[in-house]
């Protein structure tokens, strides 16, 4: 549970948002070209990384504008929020704080809560 | 040695004060060469490597697991087991998990408490008695022990249950009678000391940092062990999968979510059978020991935190609560996440992929505990025989091209 900063409307509370999935996810531009394996990428297959990951969030209970966040998926923190249509921050922008594949990172790891050291 | 527990060892044990049982498995130092890995110690994967050994003949196998054995989702799961889903495809992998389950505290040797309590999964309004009247029906063909209760057949079941006076009444309910629960770190620690008798090295506190591969053919796996050679591994990582798909460069359609469960405080037995509700999200089982399990939705992004929103815990609550007056003044004892593994499908991955000798058992998102036995029964023959089990086959990663997809969605009786 943490709170999301609304680009529109300020700090709330996450459960006021839904989740829309991963940001900047391009349609095909020739679709009539590509074959059953590009579409099935498109259509099926999305980024699941663990640690910094580009998302759309919608403020549903407040003023149900959609917009991109950045947050590290090892800790729920939110490093950027950013408005629809801006350019995405590059990802260099951020720490990656995961050291190995499955790896915890130095705060905010499994049950513990994010706390800053 | 076979080690044979019954009422005589239990006796003889102690009469030594209990000190004398022997360790259930060795801790090994992993060899240079396996002719398989298996990467993760569930229980899929200590399955997986136990029925390679015994029904493939196979020596030379490890598990490798980063934590200790059943640390993962085998050991936060609300272990319920049930095999009412829609389609053939799944009917028959569920039932042949069932159908293990039966048997399996006989055939380890190791008492999983499997208890086969039935299951009740509930209808609230229109829809729901339509789509569940349907299942029971797909299950009926499939020879699975459906049926559909009414109001009343439910309140015989669960006196406790109030079905009328609530915003969602409970119109009828899908009940499998061979369904039930049972002990998951159980299940996990009789499959590490089978698979160990037969020679399986289980490997724990050592994590998989890569897969290598080269010119298309799996190599072996880089470890904070050091580099281990084989040239088939089986990834069972659950939550983790894309994770380790990554670093031999697969994508797979898997988006990982924390899913709760929270147990409350012991209480005398009140309710002997499992009840599920999909529409107002409830689930709950109580455990030997009288705790109440429940089971909550998954979280609606994607995270790798093992503790989830509080939120969706309130909901959860909520609802149990107006299905169950008679809980309303208990105290929750404990609440807990798991990272779970979520298909577009709701149904698993049981697969070959791109890369030569590179297997994935994984996708079972919100209920994989169920189908541990028979999950790992074909995967097993899929390494095997690098070939899938009639059973397993329609449930290839191929299908998310060709559009030959399993959606279970309804019967995976988890919001997500």
């Amino acid at each position: 549970m943490f709170t999301i900063r609304c680009p529109y409307c300020g700090e709330r509370d996450q459960s006021e948002f839904s989740n829309g999935g991963e940001a900047h996810v391009a349609r095909p531009k020739d679709p009539e070209q590509i074959n059953d394996r590009e579409w099935s990428e498109y259509v099926f297959i999305r980024a699941n990384p663990k640690g910094i990951y580009y998302e759309r969030w919608v403020h549903t209970h407040g003023c149900k504008k959609w917009f991109n966040a950045v947050r590290n998926t090892s800790t729920d923190e939110i490093l950027k929020v950013y408005k629809m249509g801006e350019t995405p921050p590059p990802l260099k922008e951020f720490k990656n704080t995961i050291k190995t594949p499955s790896g915890e990172p130095d705060v905010g790891s499994g049950n513990f809560s994010v706390k800053k050291p | 040695m076979k080690k044979k527990y019954s009422i005589f060892s239990l006796v003889k044990n102690s009469l030594s004060d209990n000190q004398n049982w022997k360790k259930m498995w060795r801790n090994p130092d992993p060899r240079k060469f396996y002719d398989v890995i298996i990467v993760g110690g569930g229980g899929h994967g200590l399955g997986t490597a136990y029925y390679l050994a015994k029904e493939h003949g196979l020596k030379n196998i490890a598990v490798i697991e980063k934590g200790w054995l059943g640390g993962g989702n085998t050991g936060r799961n609300t272990t319920i087991i049930r095999s009412n889903y829609l389609w053939d495809e799944s009917a028959h992998l569920y039932e042949h998990s069932l159908k293990l389950w039966e048997n399996l505290s006989s055939e380890l040797n190791y008492n999983i408490m499997f208890s086969q309590r039935g299951v009740l999964n509930l209808a609230h309004n229109e829809h729901d008695v339509k789509e569940i009247r349907r299942r029971v029906s797909a299950n009926k063909l499939n020879g699975i022990d459906s049926e559909w209760v009414d109001p009343n057949q439910i309140k015989k079941l669960v006196p406790i249950m109030n079905t009328e006076n609530c915003r969602y009444p409970v119109l009828g309910a899908s009940y499998q009678p061979r369904a039930g629960v049972a002990r998951h770190d159980a299940v996990a620690w009789g499959y590490a000391m089978r698979a160990d008798e037969l020679g399986v090295d289980i490997i724990q506190n050592c994590e998989v940092k890569k897969i290598r591969t080269a010119k298309g053919k799996v190599q072996g796996v880089e470890t904070s062990k050091g580099f281990i050679r084989s040239n088939r591994v089986g990834v069972v990582a659950s939550g983790h999968t894309s994770v380790l798909a990554a670093t031999a460069g697969i994508k797979l359609p898997l988006q990982s979510k924390a899913l709760q469960a929270l147990v409350s405080e012991p209480i005398k037995p009140v309710i002997n059978t499992v009840v599920m509700s999909n529409a107002v999200h409830a689930y709950v089982s109580q455990s030997d020991k009288g705790e109440l399990v429940i089971g909550a939705g998954t979280d609606g992004y994607n995270s790798y935190t093992q503790r989830g929103g509080y939120n969706i815990i309130e909901d959860t609550i909520r609802a149990i609560v107006e299905l169950y007056p008679i809980f309303g003044k208990m105290k929750m004892l404990r609440q807990w996440g798991g990272i779970v593994d979520i298909t577009p499908d709701a149904s698993p991955i049981l697969s070959k992929c791109e890369v030569e000798g590179l297997y994935f058992n994984c996708g079972w998102g919100t209920g994989g505990f169920k189908a541990t036995p028979g999950s790992a029964n074909v995967f097993a023959h899929t390494i095997a025989k690098n070939k899938a089990h009639k059973i397993n086959a329609p449930f290839s990663v191929d299908r998310f091209v060709s559009g030959r997809l399993v959606d279970e969605h309804g019967a995976a009786a988890v919001a997500h």
